[in-house]
């Protein structure tokens, strides 16, 4: 029951198997039971939840029969909420009660989805491990000696453990898709502007996109059919026509070309991970798709460009919390400049400092042409590179992580975080669509592979993974004991 | 490479107050991911025009018109601290 998908539970909410109502007093009853050693949630809102599922079940007895009514999902933390705490993971939040609703949970709230809860992160969405929280790590539901990943750790474990049908996340470099390849989930970044990003708390503003933690590609559709499109209150937002992305994932993948950059399997690639994706390749070229050498010169670069801009990005975003507006202030202040540095010195946990630290440096003056423009001038080359590649295939595979999610208790260096992205933080320099689906098992924990499309072409992408997991049962493994 | 006074001046302009430990700590890690970068100042990019946003659309205009409505009490419950419409800090001028 807790591993079904979300079009599975909708079809048994038409049937009246259960009511939604029932199904949201499962899903309580599941966190109430495995979240203390899970720690995926900051805030569960029971009373709520409940609130929705009887709405949802009064809307469906009314004749109304939409996808998303009366499914439980959770969001991560980072999603203004009113009325419900948003604490991004940090103590500085830990007392902010946004007075609206993101675009987003507006979005879901009206198509009748029902919130279970705020889920756990990486403060600020910063570190890749889901232990950098203010609340605590987010354990790994499949091993809990290893980092379950991030930032959208409580995103990734609450589904795969079965704490939630779905969750929303953002990805600001990988942090969908790693925690989706290290649970065996999907999770799919949309293209920079497909889905508002008013009202998410924002890491890097020119990488950040709002998507989704889901069993299944189709699952995926569902959600950003209610979620994409323009949003006049997000100045980044794109005009670009919604198609209906469920209506594509059923047709055949012959004459789909998918690309594979072979000089990327390199390096520190753990080579049975790098084996697991060339067979889903096959497993695609099975299915009717071909296979296209590409090459993307520059991609090798991507993680040291998104290191500059994406820290720049961040640093300027978190000087919005200084101890006056909102959020935490310090105890007694002595004078106003102590209360803004005590305040942002005991209010933000560590790595949320040194990264806004690095920030200010490469845009500090003597810095700024040779990091920060430099880096802007790459992020062009970069972008360019996927532009050529899209000449001749229609999506491109790589692994989304180089190897298995590292021991909890890893010594790790200052750049662990950054590197961890390798694979995943161009299509966020790109702007580019991008989803993470299981493709194997390794030391009996899953492998991700990862699909990249041209900008807009989310449907080409949920065809793609919707075609190989109707050939394949990788995604419907899930964790022992949950 | 930083120095220690490189990290203080940064410590200063993102108003951080840190110990000598941490501002020590920051030192390390910051000259580490530094040094992950060096290999980019040797690409040549100056006919290339920097990218600031990924799809590039210009920013759209709206007509001059007011759009939002005075929520001054609601915005302002979540500070810690206020008086009559005005966030309070501690004195500036004396």
């Amino acid at each position: 029951m807790q591993h079904k998908t979300m079009a599975q539970l909708a079809q048994a909410l038409t049937n009246k198997e259960f009511s939604a109502r029932e199904l949201t007093e499962y899903y309580l009853q599941r966190i109430k039971q495995h979240d203390p050693a899970l720690n995926c949630f900051v805030t569960v809102t029971a009373e709520q939840a409940l609130q929705q599922a009887e709405q949802a079940d009064a809307r469906r007895a009314a004749g109304e029969s939409t996808p998303l009514l009366g499914i439980p999902l959770a969001h991560q933390d980072l999603f203004c909420t009113q009325e419900v705490r948003t604490s991004c993971g940090s103590k500085m939040l830990d007392n902010f009660v946004a007075p609206y609703n993101a675009q987003l949970i507006e979005q879901l709230n009206q198509a009748g989805a029902v919130s279970l809860g705020k889920l756990n992160m990486d403060e600020f969405s910063m570190g890749c491990s889901g232990q950098t929280s203010f609340y605590g790590a987010c354990n790994n539901p499949w091993d809990n000696s290893r980092i379950v990943g991030g930032a959208a750790s409580g995103s990734a474990a609450a589904v795969a453990a079965g704490l939630a049908a779905a969750s929303t996340a953002m990805d600001s470099g990988g942090d969908i898709r790693l925690p989706a390849a290290f649970n065996g989930l999907t999770g799919l970044k949309p293209t920079y502007g497909r889905v508002s990003r008013w009202g998410m708390t924002a890491y890097a503003s020119s990488f950040d996109q709002a998507g989704f933690l889901t069993r299944t590609a189709e699952d995926s559709a569902l959600l950003l059919n209610v979620c994409a499109g323009f949003d006049e209150r997000d100045s980044t937002s794109a005009q670009e026509a919604v198609p209906d992305y469920s209506s594509t994932l059923k047709q055949p993948l012959t004459g789909l070309r998918i690309g594979i950059a072979r000089a990327l399997f390199n390096g520190d690639l753990n080579s049975h991970i790098g084996e697991a994706v060339l067979a889903s390749a096959e497993q695609l070229q099975q299915l009717g798709a071909t296979l296209v050498d590409i090459e993307l010169p520059h991609a090798e670069h991507a993680v040291a460009i998104a290191t500059i801009i994406g820290t720049a990005e961040a640093s300027t975003n978190m000087s919005r919390f200084d101890g006056v507006r909102f959020g935490y202030r310090c105890e007694n202040p002595r004078d106003l400049a102590d209360l803004y540095q005590r305040s942002r010195s005991e209010g933000l946990g560590e790595l949320v400092q040194r990264r806004t630290l690095l920030g200010a440096y490469y845009l500090s003056a003597e810095q700024y042409q040779d990091y920060y423009v430099q880096a802007q001038r790459i992020r062009r080359l970069v972008k360019q590179d996927y532009m050529e590649a899209f000449k001749q295939v229609d999506l491109i595979l790589s692994p989304t992580s180089a190897d298995l999610p590292r021991a909890v208790n890893a010594t790790v260096d200052a750049n662990a975080d950054f590197l961890t992205q390798r694979y995943t933080v161009a299509a966020n320099l790109a702007g580019l669509p991008a989803l993470s689906l299981p493709v194997g098992l390794l030391e009996q924990l899953p492998v991700g592979a990862q699909l990249i499309a041209p900008h807009f072409h989310e449907a080409r992408l949920l065809n793609a993974a919707h075609q190989y997991q109707q050939a394949t049962d990788w995604h419907t493994r899930t964790p022992a004991g949950f | 490479m930083l120095t220690h006074q490189d990290v203080e001046k940064l410590a200063k302009l993102t108003q951080l107050a840190l110990s000598d430990t941490a501002l020590a700590e920051h030192l390390q890690a910051l000259n580490q991911t530094t040094s992950l970068l060096s290999p980019i100042k040797n690409i040549a990019t100056t006919t290339i025009e920097p990218l600031i946003s990924p799809l590039e659309i210009n920013q759209r205009l709206r007509a001059d018109v007011v759009s939002e409505t005075n929520q001054r009490d609601r915005y302002q419950s979540l500070a810690p601290a206020v008086e009559n419409g005005l966030y309070l800090v501690p004195k500036v001028l004396d």
